[in-house]
């Protein structure tokens, strides 16, 4: 453990130490914007900003306890963060008694079999493991159980459910894998942190530009809360955080500057089409687990788009 | 109970009423083994401790689950086979109340099968008549019968919310089929309210 601690690069403290300092100047604001006068709308939306920034402090004391326990506890809580995340889209997709079976396996099989494939580095495996063996064999089992009503379309969701919150997410963790050329221990780790970052700031910066100059719905059957101003203008600021961030990557400004333009760009695709996933299945939140963001889904939805891209082009270019 | 949480989440929801630690009787619509289990773990860890589920005397009345039922959940346990044609059933549930615990009850005897109880048996309307003090609770768990139904072996996780609602009483001179009946309509007016 001691030892393990002596691997981790100065970079993660300073990272880790002006997050904090960033969130506490946002619970200040938080606490002094709700100290003053409002009209009930405003003062619901105020009290909707606090839950937010109280539910990043919990989200970053989790990263960093998973940070420094090193690679096995951030697999656990990735894993842990799928159960969940499958476990809302499980939820409100409908089943019949033939999907009991196939469904019980995606949860206590097919989910461990795909992180324990990232501990055991079995990159191979771990790509084609849930789009060719569970794709072809969970549909297999509940049609074995000749339970054909709308079979077509329950076993769809199914597949849908299980490559969204189990296989895309796990491409975040999987970036644990990557031998980076050049590179020093600990250097995938701050790729998965970069990622984590982009993505989130991203959503961040979005949600800031949108209530302060959206106008132009891009979606409004969507997603309400996604406009053409908010996305511009957060997805610039965030490409330049990233640009920014350069430095703990391999990459030079310039391609830190694409790679986040990247990033930004499948976060929002993501958010977009979970959402309107989530409005065929016919609600607006995925879950009520995390106060003032709904559930574990609407939070990494932009991550579940995002990572598998941003992990296949680091693997393309950067090992 | 942190099995219980990861499998069902058991989010509770208060709806007409509040955790308070007066002296209730819970009664739920019953689908699932882990229904006690959710109501359990949906109380505050302050109110658990005097709340103890009612539990059939013929399923959990010996060896490991019986340990499990009495020793972990304080549970009550009642002889739904009326083993003893002179011994009231339900009087163990007295016993219980008389020393001041809350109780969560199924008043449906039996897990069924779908979103939608039963028919209510007759003793919480003989509860409510003699413990007229006791507020009776109305809970609903919705999605429980989809986690771990009557006959599955295998759960699968749900999310799933305990809704708690506003006390029902009984109202001088109800007889007992209409009692039943809108204490019934109250869990199932539960199931349709948002979650």
């Amino acid at each position: 453990m001691i030892e393990h601690l002596r691997h981790i690069p100065r970079e993660f403290l300073w990272l880790f130490g002006s997050l904090v300092v960033l969130l506490g100047l946002a619970s200040a604001i938080g606490a002094w914007l709700r100290s003053r006068p409002a009209d009930e709308k405003k003062s619901a939306s105020r009290a909707n900003l606090v839950a937010r920034i109280n539910a990043w402090w919990v989200m970053v004391a989790i990263l960093a306890v998973a940070f420094l326990a090193g690679g096995t506890m951030t697999l656990i809580l990735f894993a842990l963060a799928s159960f969940f995340a499958l476990r809302e889209f499980i939820t409100l997709t409908p089943s019949s008694p033939g999907d009991r079976l196939p469904l019980s396996l995606s949860f206590f099989l097919v989910l461990p079999i795909q992180y324990l494939l990232i501990g055991m580095q079995r990159y191979g495996l771990f790509v084609i493991f849930i789009p060719v063996y569970a794709f072809l064999l969970l549909p297999s089992i509940a049609a074995l159980r000749s339970d054909i009503d709308d079979f077509l379309s329950r076993s769809a969701k199914q597949q849908w459910a299980l490559m969204v919150t189990v296989y895309s997410l796990s491409h975040a963790p999987a970036l644990l894998m990557l031998d980076i050329r050049g590179g020093h221990p600990g250097d995938d780790a701050l790729l998965l942190f970069y990622l984590l970052l982009v993505v989130q700031m991203s959503d961040v910066m979005q949600y800031v530009f949108g209530k302060l100059f959206g106008k132009t719905k891009i979606a409004p059957l969507v997603s309400p809360s996604k406009t053409v101003e908010g996305f511009i203008g957060g997805g610039i600021a965030a490409t330049l955080i990233g640009a920014a961030m350069w430095w703990i990557t391999p990459f030079t400004p310039l391609e830190s500057a694409a790679m986040s333009a990247v990033i930004v760009m499948m976060g929002f695709l993501g958010g977009l089409t979970l959402s309107a996933v989530k409005r065929s299945l016919g609600a607006k939140d995925w879950g009520v687990m995390i106060e003032g963001h709904g559930g574990v889904l609407d939070r990494t939805d932009s991550i579940c788009f995002a990572a598998p891209m941003f992990f296949h082009i680091v693997r393309f270019f950067y090992t | 109970m942190g099995i219980v949480k990861l499998l069902v989440g058991a989010y509770a929801r208060w709806i007409g009423s509040t955790p308070t630690p007066a002296q209730r009787i819970y009664f739920a619509n019953h689908t699932s083994h882990i229904d006690t289990l959710a109501i359990w773990s949906a109380l505050p860890r302050s109110l658990r401790r005097r709340t103890r589920p009612v539990a059939a005397r013929d399923y959990w009345g010996s060896g490991f689950r019986r340990y499990i039922a009495t020793r972990a959940l304080g549970a009550v346990l009642i002889d739904r086979a009326k083993s003893d044609p002179t011994v009231d059933p339900l009087e163990p549930l007295r016993g219980a109340l008389r020393e001041g615990d809350s109780l969560i009850i199924f008043p449906e005897g039996t897990r069924g099968a779908g979103a939608t109880p039963a028919r209510f048996r007759s003793g919480l309307y003989r509860l409510a008549g003699e413990f007229p003090r006791v507020e009776l609770i109305p809970v609903y768990l919705d999605n429980l019968h989809r986690t771990l139904p009557k006959g599955a072996a295998l759960p699968v996780p749900m999310v799933c919310t305990v809704r708690f609602g506003a006390p029902l009483s009984l109202i001088t001179g109800e007889d007992r089929d209409a009692f039943l009946e809108r204490a019934r309509d109250s869990v199932i007016a539960l199931g349709t309210a948002a979650a």
